[in-house]
């Protein structure tokens, strides 16, 4: 018998027709080998170079914000005379004679304002404030969110309604008009608070802008997220592993907390993620009215409001805070897009 | 022999992706007489809805026909432009699919959407457009059509939604009718007189069917001819007696025995198909079930099998068939 | 439906009142009281605020002449803008912001939408690219960082749109292109995500099979399907605006009611301040609310029967 077949015989090889063993079979068969949620999930974001790229920049700002500062030689409240308005990279003549004489003067990289202070530093403090805030804030929407949604969806019926409509009320609420207004107001009795109650002094040395914008936010914000939250919990209550738990006798919180907390994580990342620029963008808004953060402490909101009386002739005080503010905000958008993209189920395919 | 009413002949389409490319439809051949019931049964991937959508020319980037031709009440689907589809859709050959949830648009009435397609195809003016609408809706046996025609898809049921559905595909009185999985989403009361009515309507009003399903119980009932796809090809083709009281072909015969017997005994297990589907971007180089079947033999691994005509109207790709000739040879021949 | 009007519209009033409460309450929070200023005033202008404000009696019955006025439309006199009304200043410097405002919104919405439209239909292709990352910027980017740098550019660098004030059609040009990047920006992703919706839908399947072009189907089915998100973005895009002429007209120098409102916070003039926040919060309550019932009116599958 040939064993080569000729594709015009008719001749059939009939070894050919013996049953083919299980290991020629497998060999046929493609296997998609199945992975974790999370693995998965790290795969994709992995793969997504924008939003990968955008983590780099994050890194990147966080160094300048929170790193570089502690080795900078200027502070950002320090007035320089003598070094009013100068260029960027240009030293004023005090410096000039210093450096004259053999000494290291470190140079304004992007020179510095109308009082004498370099603009350099002052634009990665500004950052600084600008990230702490964003995160900071929304760890706090995070918290009080999460806590309210669940409850409200874990419990259901009246304490849930009752707990939603108080939502609905706050979200109609017009956001930026009472935090003006709560930013406006705060300022006095946060003060007094603070120098005559001895354990708030701290209030005066972060900064009574800063915490007026936390409180608010802890007082308004946090209403989207307690939305979502409490959606994912109430599907995740349909879910058959309640009806398993409540039959080992969990109590109601462990169960809360235990499954439909872990399984709403992704979904958390996600939006935490994506509330941070948001967070950011108010803070820098209100700066720019004058609002926020009090001078001489600086934020990226407050310097692009002071640069623009000298937008002729020192542009770059308007573009440093701008691209750096843009840049911060994008990023983090782009990277909870791309975290969306990574870790949400529905999108798979 | 009548001229048939469809013929496809070794029909290729494949879906370009940036994956690679998806070979749809693997040398596919069908065709029906006028007044048949065709059943085309498979597995989801298999290629069925895909050769609908090839007959109404409505196939998606990045899909295109690779070979073979497609021929429709004279027309030569594969080879006419879009504007020429465009008058066959909806009035030579209609297609109804499986959702009725969201096979209609919200955001219109009944009325509007029935009339579009009345609008499209005839010149009927706006009141005998109407009253067209009207009596389609009688003949798909909703009651009270003039208040329907006023209403919004979400205020009928699924079952009334189909019915709308098929009253939109006949408006026109179609040669053919392509029901592409029509009851998977309606209860199981609802399938047999949407299915009931279907049949009624194909007497009624001399029209052809093609019944997409994987539901093999459907197909025992309204299909006079039935066609087996798995992974873009045509495996088996036959009669409905011929399917179902001689399958010749493995993969048939799995279908049918994965059907759970209303009279089986308790303990008797359901018996599925062994094996995953196949993945369509890197097809096998031999039989496409191969893998999943009980009695693979070597050659079915390495070369696609080809058809064995079993009868007139009955055949099957497998290689058995041929092992079985080739084994009756022999014993003729000594 | 009218049970739901009246649902909304109470809820609206519910919202206002407590806006307008508070107001109130913290603005007393503000040492000396809001209508003193930092500096303590004449006795002449002390006895007419007594008067006016019945400024000793104690709180509950301020509050109570607070909202009296209110209803009655008062919204007080300005301390520092030698007592003019506050209901007379809104009404000269409202128009000014509307007419900006208003522009913003009609560009938003007839570009946003062809543009979210055509990115979609040709999804992954060069526009789409282009679209995408164009939007992003626009919903990114602060709108005080657009309109520095568009006035850096355009009225700096090259010198030609004019950036003080609005005497000329051209000065229009840039503070309305500021104020409308953000919604447009936003618009579009909204249309194009909302249009790639629809178009995977099984009534757009229905459509071709019926024997319509593409054309049509797009055009009929569906657009209209693809808009109804974008009204319910209407609301939020009226704040948006609003906040948004805060920073334009502070930058432009535009004679409107939002750089009025800046200027009051920045000079401590409480009544204004209080006045504009009510006004302002009435404005913007009063569009949700009609945006909500619209929406409801267009969206068949929400009518209540």
């Amino acid at each position: 018998m040939e064993n080569k077949k000729n594709p015009f015989s008719f001749q059939l090889d009939v070894s050919d027709f013996l049953p083919a063993d299980d290991s020629e079979k497998e060999s046929m068969v493609v296997m998609r080998e199945s992975v974790s949620f999370w693995k998965d999930g790290f795969r994709r974001l992995r793969k997504n170079r924008l939003a990968m790229a955008s983590l780099v920049v994050i890194i990147i700002i966080m160094i300048f914000a929170f790193i570089v500062p502690a080795f900078y030689p200027y502070s950002y409240e320090q007035q320089i005379r003598g070094s009013e308005n100068l260029g960027i990279m240009k030293y004023s003549d005090a410096e000039m004679e210093r450096i004259k004489t053999g000494e290291k003067v470190f140079p304004h990289f992007l020179g510095t304002d109308s009082l004498g202070r370099d603009l350099m530093i002052r634009v990665m403090v500004g950052s600084k404030i600008s990230l702490l805030v964003g995160i900071i804030a929304s760890a706090i929407i995070l918290v009080i969110g999460s806590a309210y949604g669940s409850i409200a969806g874990y419990f259901g019926g009246k304490v849930d309604m009752i707990m939603m409509r108080a939502v609905d009320i706050i979200y109609t609420v017009p956001d930026i008009l009472v935090i003006i207004l709560l930013s406006v107001t705060l300022k006095y009795p946060l003060k007094e608070l603070a120098d005559t109650v001895k354990g708030f002094a701290w209030i005066n040395t972060v900064g009574i802008g800063l915490i007026s914008i936390f409180i608010v936010f802890s007082l308004l914000y946090w209403v989207g997220m307690a939305r979502i939250v409490r959606s994912q919990v109430l599907m995740l209550k349909e879910q058959e592993y309640i009806v398993a738990a409540k039959a080992l006798g969990a109590s109601d919180s462990r169960i809360i907390r235990k499954h439909l907390l872990t399984n709403s994580i992704g979904t958390l990342i996600v939006t935490t993620t994506l509330q941070i620029p948001s967070s950011i963008f108010t803070e820098s808004f209100l700066s720019f009215l004058g609002l926020g953060v009090s001078a001489p402490m600086p934020s990226l909101g407050s310097l692009a409001s002071q640069a623009i009386g000298g937008i002729s002739s020192y542009p770059h005080r308007l573009l440093a805070p701008a691209i750096v503010i843009s840049l911060i905000i994008l990023s983090f958008n782009l990277l909870g897009d791309g975290l969306r993209d990574a870790f949400d189920p529905k999108l798979k395919n | 022999m009548k001229k048939p009413l469809l013929d496809i002949k070794n029909l290729r389409l494949s879906f370009f992706t940036p994956a690679g490319e998806v070979k749809a439809l693997n040398d596919v051949s069908i065709s029906m007489q006028e007044g048949d019931v065709l059943g085309i049964v498979g597995e989801s991937g298999s290629g069925k809805s895909v050769t609908a959508s090839s007959i109404m020319g409505l196939i998606a980037h990045p899909g295109k026909i690779t070979g073979g031709t497609i021929d429709f009440n004279g027309h030569r689907i594969n080879e006419m432009t879009e504007k020429e589809m465009r008058k066959i859709r909806g009035k030579e050959v209609s297609m109804i699919f499986q959702d009725p949830m969201t096979s209609l648009n919200p955001v219109y009435t009944i009325g509007n959407q029935i009339q579009e397609v009345i609008n499209l195809h005839t010149d009927l003016n706006k009141k005998m457009a109407y009253e067209r609408s009207v009596e389609l809706l009688e003949l798909v046996g909703i009651n009270e059509p003039e208040k329907r025609l006023k209403q919004y898809p979400h205020e009928l049921s699924g079952g009334m939604r189909q019915r709308v559905m098929i009253a939109i595909a006949l408006a026109c009185e179609p040669k053919l009718l392509i029901a592409d999985e029509p009851t998977t989403a309606l209860d199981v009361t609802i399938q047999a007189q949407i299915l009931e009515l279907m049949m009624e309507l194909k007497n009624k009003v001399n029209m052809s069917i093609i019944m997409i399903t994987h539901d093999l119980g459907i197909v025992a009932n309204m299909c006079n001819r039935i066609v087996v796809m798995y992974a873009g090809k045509v495996v088996e083709e036959g009669t409905a007696d011929e399917i179902f009281y001689n399958p010749r072909h493995e993969y048939t015969k799995g279908l049918l025995r994965s059907i759970p017997k209303i009279d089986s005994e308790r303990h008797e297990k359901l018996i599925p198909i062994d094996g995953t589907p196949v993945d369509m971007l890197n097809p096998p180089a031999g039989c496409p079930f191969a893998p999943r079947c009980g009695k693979c033999m070597k050659i079915c691994l390495k070369e696609m099998p080809v058809y064995t005509q079993l009868s007139d109207t009955h055949k099957s790709a497998c290689w058995l068939m041929q092992k079985e000739a080739f084994e009756q040879e022999r014993r003729a021949v000594k | 439906m009218s049970a739901y009007i009246i649902k909304r519209v109470i809820s609206a009033i519910v919202t206002l009142f407590l806006v307008a409460t508070l107001t109130f309450f913290l603005m007393y929070l503000v040492p000396g009281g809001p209508f003193l200023s930092e500096k303590a005033p004449s006795q002449q202008t002390l006895k007419a605020l007594e008067e006016k404000y019945g400024l000793d009696k104690p709180i509950g019955i301020q509050y109570l002449n607070y909202m009296k006025r209110l209803i009655r439309g008062d919204l007080g006199t300005s301390l520092k803008m030698r007592g003019q009304e506050v209901n007379d200043i809104i009404k000269t410097r409202f128009p000014v912001s509307a007419k900006i405002g208003l522009l913003a919104v009609v560009i938003a919405i007839f570009v946003g939408i062809p543009m979210g439209s055509v990115a979609a239909l040709n999804r992954g292709k060069w526009f789409d690219r282009l679209i995408m990352f164009l939007s992003t910027m626009g919903i990114a980017i602060p709108g005080f960082v657009v309109a520095t740098v568009l006035m850096f550019f355009f009225g700096v660098r090259l010198h030609i749109l004019p950036t003080f004030g609005l005497t000329s059609p051209l000065h229009y040009i840039l503070p309305v292109a500021a104020l409308a990047f953000y919604p447009t920006a936003y618009i579009s992703r909204l249309m194009r995500s909302s249009m790639l919706d629809v178009l995977g839908q099984d009534y757009m399947r229905t459509a071709r099979a019926k024997g319509l072009s593409q054309f049509k189907s797009l055009f009929k089915h569906a657009l209209r399907n693809a808009v109804l998100p974008v009204v319910t973005y209407l609301g939020p895009m009226l704040a948006n605006i609003l906040t948004g002429s805060f920073v334009v007209e502070k930058i432009f120098t535009i004679p409107g009611l939002g750089s009025q409102f800046v200027g009051s916070i920045t000079d401590r003039d409480y009544p204004l301040i209080m006045g504009t926040t009510i006004f302002l919060a009435f404005l913007l309550i009063t569009m949700n609310v009609i945006v909500d019932i619209a929406y409801k009116i267009i969206d068949p599958r929400i009518k209540l029967k």
